[in-house]
């Protein structure tokens, strides 16, 4: 009988795809704890990184009269050998890491994966020559190959940021051309090719937006190691210039200090430095179980 | 076989063009003028003018590239300015120091990480799973100077278990004879037992640093791999056969599960290539990739082309020898291929 | 089914290489030890032969130990009761009669003196390596002009046991200069063995190889990694050493070195930073030695040439500016000697280096800088890398006090390959530096540092011509013995640098030393490297 069949109209017509995508990753952040503490440290690095050098309690480029103190109560986490205050320092620092984190990030993004979608769509010599590239670059030491790259071109931020992008190239290429290669013949790309789009308008409309969700766990991850990478290079003595404040270098810095007991002035930057990647990280599996839960790891 | 090899073959040769041609610019455009450099203290232009003559220095980055070029094709990677001898004396005798750090790395890492991957897929979702992602992510989280120097702060400057951070033996100790090159194993073959547990003892903490570096790709493979292997059929009808957890676990599902596994490994491998030069800058191992590092520092071109090179190629073989043994643990590669 | 038996096998081999458990306590140590001395340093030698073309510094110190000189220093023993060589008396070391005439020197050898191949040394080895130290070009060649030997024809073998070396002209610098490491004698027959028409001079057989008749000599040699030295049993120059054997390791980590000689692992380790010497003095577990570095010292650098520090008061702002005791507090942890603070510009004694005048006062910078018309300067401090544990927090504290008085500053690090470039393009304009030479006469300093013939050492590029006079002026009366000239035209000299400040003084800093307790014998030597013919393992 048709009275049981009828139904009430559903509640709410309109709370389309944001309401799901968000009660989907309330679901993930509970379910997983891990990822849910992930979260809230993203939030506090964020913060830091915003408001940190307005808030903190000394210039962390001054020097001071109190050198290499333990942590007390006037300096949190103590000084350094020219008496600046490490608490300040690893705090500024936030802001210069997430952003050679970013833009590199962001860099290697759009220069792989651009190249890895152009590559997986349109196969070919297009593919050919994106994959050669991208072997000739796999085949260096890649740590070597940033340092050389920082070497030769001088070592200012930009230039770290540059080295990083190039060696994580042929990781973007790699999975955005798989991921494109799957897309070539759906459905969707068949419709829209029979609407009259042109072939780069499908791949900037509607293969780059339908991929963006694997590439933004691969972003999550990469930032940790762009952070991690600069860090390397800091202690080859090719990093950021003194007296900048940043996590790689201060550990550097601190590194030789361990064996005569000051402690401190490599641990609370390297702790710092191990949260910051340990969040992208544990993000990246946040998003990647958010996103496509079939690839969990 | 021999066909996919040599298909194999061809399609690397561009690569590794591409490695020389860049490996060439890279270092040319280096700043830094080694002829200043070697004329030493109170140079005048004169002397700086007759090094750069006798470096070959002075001719055009075309001539100079077809030199180099042909002077590979004869076995010679030129000499290294900064210790005087030819490159590939300096990279065989440091290759083998390189190998056995990364090897024995990598060997203690598997022998963590995929029990730790097993694990955790087993019982997936509990505690045990989270620990060792925790436990794994953390480790690859920390810049691994860093991992590598606390190691020693702690084992042998605190604690006095490890020896000292002096290089691949102690100084009063001698090399084993050279068969392999790999100090552990030339002893052990050699019947040498105090030169073996010498150059075990030195090893300890360099491998582990590297280990804790890489467990992280290893056992997330692993314990992927397991996942999947887990919930397929065969699986399935294993245990509904009534064959124990034990041997389904480990005899059927583990071997099944192993093919990632050993992809991973070469990615991971070659990483650690690359993360060796901190760590041997660290402990003061005489390998190749401190070597490197320091003629990077002096501008002395020869030795990093010569390391990148090797490197490369070390990288392809290697890509090759998974690809193979690939093939010999999956039957479906091999007649698909 | 085969693949399965692969995989087996593939598995029991896997199995057997396993690791075993390890065993990490290290094993007894040897008998030899007690005549082993262990020496741990940051770098090692590139080449053993200070001829070589860019011999780096450990390098001399293989040259010194392995080859002998004509004469070499007597020692004196200091006010802290250290032992360094002393400048003014010399003894004989491979000649055994040294007779100083009008415009020569005559020295006749030791009769019994061979080489380490068994080889007798005579005045034709001694002309041979003579020759060869003024031929080879580079740094051997410009120390030897340094004391006026330049020319081949000034070197005569008289007959197989005497030798004889003319002067071009009257230097105070000759006899001194024979007792460098420089001219070293070399086995003439057996280098001349191993020459080629492209290495007349066997520059790459002495690269890895010693050819003297030093108290040592090196039996192995890994660069990068370790050099081993044995003693000379034959050795006539001296005392024999009572050493037998010296292990050379390079440790790159200054952390690890530190750690290895607390531990009791390493003998010696040489070359200490500041901050490590002075934590380990106060510890008290090990004998730490440190001896000021004669003729040397620390300076900030400015480039007189080119603008904004060419304008004299913009250089008197800096040198007021300059936060000089946190620097030798903070940054050498107090082990240096102050070069600031002194009572006046117009010095009165002859003593080198010596104090400026110059101290802190921002108030008084600030006015200079007002007064100098310069305005706001956006400028940088360089300086070599491979020095950047001193240099680094001293140009941190000097760029914060120079941002108070208006000049910003980047840093500039400079790895050690391209400083030496750098240096010769003499284009940077300020840096952070420090020399030191040999010859402990401050002639000698300002001639490198500060005359016309603008050196790669006079990195201001200072050039003028009353500076020239007063140099000029006290080396000819020191060669001919003028005591009162000399002393008018070294604090001639001094004190227009001071008053024209092309380069503010910081510190002198001082070479330090820790050996376990049961070392002894160190001397300081003006090479600032380890002589291990006088030192005694108990």
């Amino acid at each position: 009988m048709t009275d049981t069949v009828v139904r009430a109209a559903p509640p709410s017509a309109a709370k389309p795809v944001s309401n799901s995508l968000l009660r989907h990753a309330q679901y993930v952040i509970s379910e997983n704890s891990v990822t849910g503490m992930a979260f809230g440290l993203f939030l506090l690095l964020a913060l830091c990184a915003l408001i940190g050098p307005y808030v903190v309690p000394y210039d962390p480029l001054a020097s001071g009269p109190a050198t290499l103190s333990p942590p007390s109560l006037s300096h949190w986490f103590g000084t350094d050998q020219t008496g600046r205050d490490i608490f300040s320092r690893v705090v500024v620092a936030t802001r210069l890491d997430m952003i050679i984190a970013l833009s590199s990030v962001a860099l290697v993004f759009v220069m792989g994966g651009l190249a890895g979608i152009a590559a997986g769509f349109f196969g070919g010599w297009t593919d050919r020559i994106v994959g050669r590239i991208s072997d000739t670059i796999m085949a260096f030491p890649l740590f070597v190959l940033a340092m050389g790259i920082v070497a030769a071109l001088g070592n200012t931020v930009t230039n770290i940021v540059i080295a990083t992008a190039i060696i994580n190239f042929p990781l973007y290429v790699r999975v955005a051309r798989a991921e494109a290669n799957v897309r070539r013949e759906a459905g969707f790309v068949q419709a829209a090719r029979l609407s009259g789009n042109g072939e780069y308008r499908i791949l900037l409309m509607h293969i780059l937006p339908n991929i963006m969700p694997i590439m933004m766990v691969q972003i999550s991850l990469t930032m940790g190691y762009a952070i991690l990478n600069a860090a390397g290079l800091s202690f080859i003595g090719l990093g950021v210039r003194p007296p900048t404040p940043e996590w790689g270098i201060m550990v550097a810095e601190g590194a030789a200090n361990i064996i005569s007991g000051e402690w401190w002035i490599a641990l609370f930057p390297g702790a710092a430095l191990m949260i910051a990647v340990f969040c992208f990280n544990l993000l990246g599996d946040g998003l990647r179980d958010l996103v496509d839960p079939q690839r969990r790891t | 076989m021999f066909m996919t090899i040599g298909k194999r073959l061809v399609t690397v040769i561009p690569t590794v063009i591409g490695v020389v041609v860049v490996t060439f610019l890279l270092t040319r455009v280096l700043p830094g003028d080694p002829a200043v450099y070697f004329a030493g203290p109170a140079a005048t232009p004169q002397s700086i003018a007759d090094i750069r003559k006798s470096l070959g220095l002075d001719r055009s980055l075309p001539e100079q590239f077809v030199r180099y070029v042909s002077d590979l094709a004869h076995g010679n990677l030129g000499n290294s300015l900064s210790t005087g001898r030819p490159v590939v004396t300096e990279i065989t005798s440091r290759l083998p120091a390189s190998a056995e750090l990364t090897l024995s790395g990598l060997l203690l890492s598997i022998a963590i990480a995929v029990p730790l991957g097993i694990l955790a897929a087993v019982k997936q979702g509990s505690w045990i799973d989270h620990t060792c992602r925790v436990v794994t992510t953390a480790g690859v989280s920390l810049p691994v100077f860093f991992t590598g120097l606390l190691l020693v702060y702690v084992f042998y400057f605190l604690l006095g278990w490890a020896p000292a951070p002096i290089g691949r033996l102690d100084a009063f100790a001698t090399a084993p004879p050279q068969i392999t090159g790999f100090y552990v194993f030339d002893s052990l073959v050699s019947g040498n037992f105090e030169t073996f547990r010498a150059s075990l003892s030195q090893l300890i903490l360099p491998a582990l640093t590297l280990c804790i570096f890489s467990l992280a790709p290893i056992a997330r493979m692993t314990r992927a791999s397991m996942l999947a292997v887990l919930s397929s059929d065969f699986v399935r009808t294993a245990r509904a056969s009534g064959l124990d957890t034990r041997t389904v676990i480990l005899t059927y599902a583990f071997r099944n599960a192993m093919l990632p596994v050993v992809t991973t490994l070469g990615m991971v491998f070659s990483f650690l290539l690359g993360a060796n030069v901190l760590v041997e800058k660290v402990f003061a191992w005489p390998g190749i990739g401190s070597y490197a590092v320091e003629a990077l520092l002096q501008s002395d071109f020869a030795p990093v082309q010569g390391f990148v090179l090797t490197m490369a190629v070390l990288y392809i073989v290697l890509n090759l020898l998974i690809d193979i043994i690939y093939g010999v643990i999956d039957p479906r590669v091999r007649l698909e291929g | 089914m085969k693949r399965r038996d692969f995989l087996q096998s593939m598995t029991a081999l896997a199995a057997s290489t396993a690791i075993t458990a390890p065993a990490i306590w290290s094993g007894a140590k040897a008998q030899s030890r007690k005549e082993t001395l262990l020496l741990v340093t940051e770098n090692g030698p590139n080449n053993l032969d200070i001829h070589g073309v860019g011999t780096n510094r450990p390098g001399y110190e293989a040259s010194w130990n392995c080859y002998d000189r004509l004469i070499t220093h007597e020692k004196k023993t200091l006010a802290d009761g250290s032992v360094s060589y002393d400048r003014d008396k010399f003894k004989p070391e491979l000649a055994d009669d040294m007779q100083i005439g009008e415009m020569s020197v005559t020295f006749k050898l030791k009769k019994n003196a061979k080489f380490q191949d068994g080889a007798p040394v005579t005045a034709k080895d001694v002309k041979w390596s003579f020759d060869r130290a003024v031929s080879v070009g580079g740094f051997p060649t410009v120390q030897m002009k340094a004391g006026s030997l330049v020319n081949k024809e000034q070197f005569i073998a008289v007959d197989d046991n005497t030798f004889r070396v003319d002067f071009i002209k009257k230097d105070r610098l000759t006899i001194p200069d024979l007792a460098v490491i420089v001219p070293g004698i070399y086995n003439s027959e057996l280098l001349k063995k191993n020459a080629t028409e492209k290495d007349p001079w066997a520059l790459e057989y002495t690269k890895s190889n010693t050819a003297g008749s030093g108290a040592f000599k090196v039996t192995s040699w890994k660069p990068g990694v370790e050099t081993i030295y044995e003693r000379n049993d034959d050795w006539v120059g001296g005392k024999l050493p009572e050493l037998k054997k010296v292990i050379w390791r390079t440790i790159p980590s200054s952390g690890n070195r530190r750690a290895l000689m607390e531990r009791g692992d390493a003998d010696i380790s040489f070359d200490l930073p500041a901050k490590d010497f002075s934590e380990m003095k106060k510890e008290g577990k090990l004998k730490m030695i440190s001896n000021p570095i004669g003729n040397g010292m620390y300076s900030l650098e400015l480039n007189v040439k080119n603008p904004p520090f060419n304008n004299e008061k913009v250089r008197h702002a800096v040198a007021f500016a300059i936060p000089y005791q946190k620097i030798v507090d903070a940054a050498m942890f107090g082990v240096a000697n102050p070069l600031f603070g002194g009572k006046s510009n117009d010095v009165s004694a002859t003593n080198w280096p010596q104090p400026t005048s110059y101290a802190t006062d921002l108030a008084k910078a600030k006015a200079l800088m007002q007064e100098s018309g310069a305005g706001e300067i956006d400028t940088t401090i360089s300086f070599d890398l491979g020095d950047g544990v001193n240099s680094e927090p001293i140009a941190v504290l000097i760029q914060e006090n120079l941002a108070q008085i208006g000049i910003k500053t980047t840093i500039n690090k400079v790895p050690g390959a391209n400083w030496r470039s750098e240096m010769a393009k003499k284009t940077m304009p300020m840096m952070v530096n420090f020399f030191s030479g040999w010859l402990d006469y401050p002639e000698y300093f300002f001639f490198w540092c500060y005359s016309g013939q603008n050196a790669i050492f006079n990195t201001p590029s200072y050039v003028n011509k009353d500076m020239d006079a007063f140099i000029d002026g006290a080396r000819g009366a020191a060669a001919v013995g003028d005591k009162e000239k000399y002393s008018t035209d070294v604090r001639g000299f001094i004190s227009k640098a001071y008053h024209e400040v092309p380069r503010v003084p910081l510190f002198q800093p001082y070479l330090n030393v820790a050996a376990q307790k049961n070392i002894s014998g160190y001397s300081y030597w003006f090479h600032r490297q380890v002589d291990y013919r006088s030192l005694v393992k108990a």
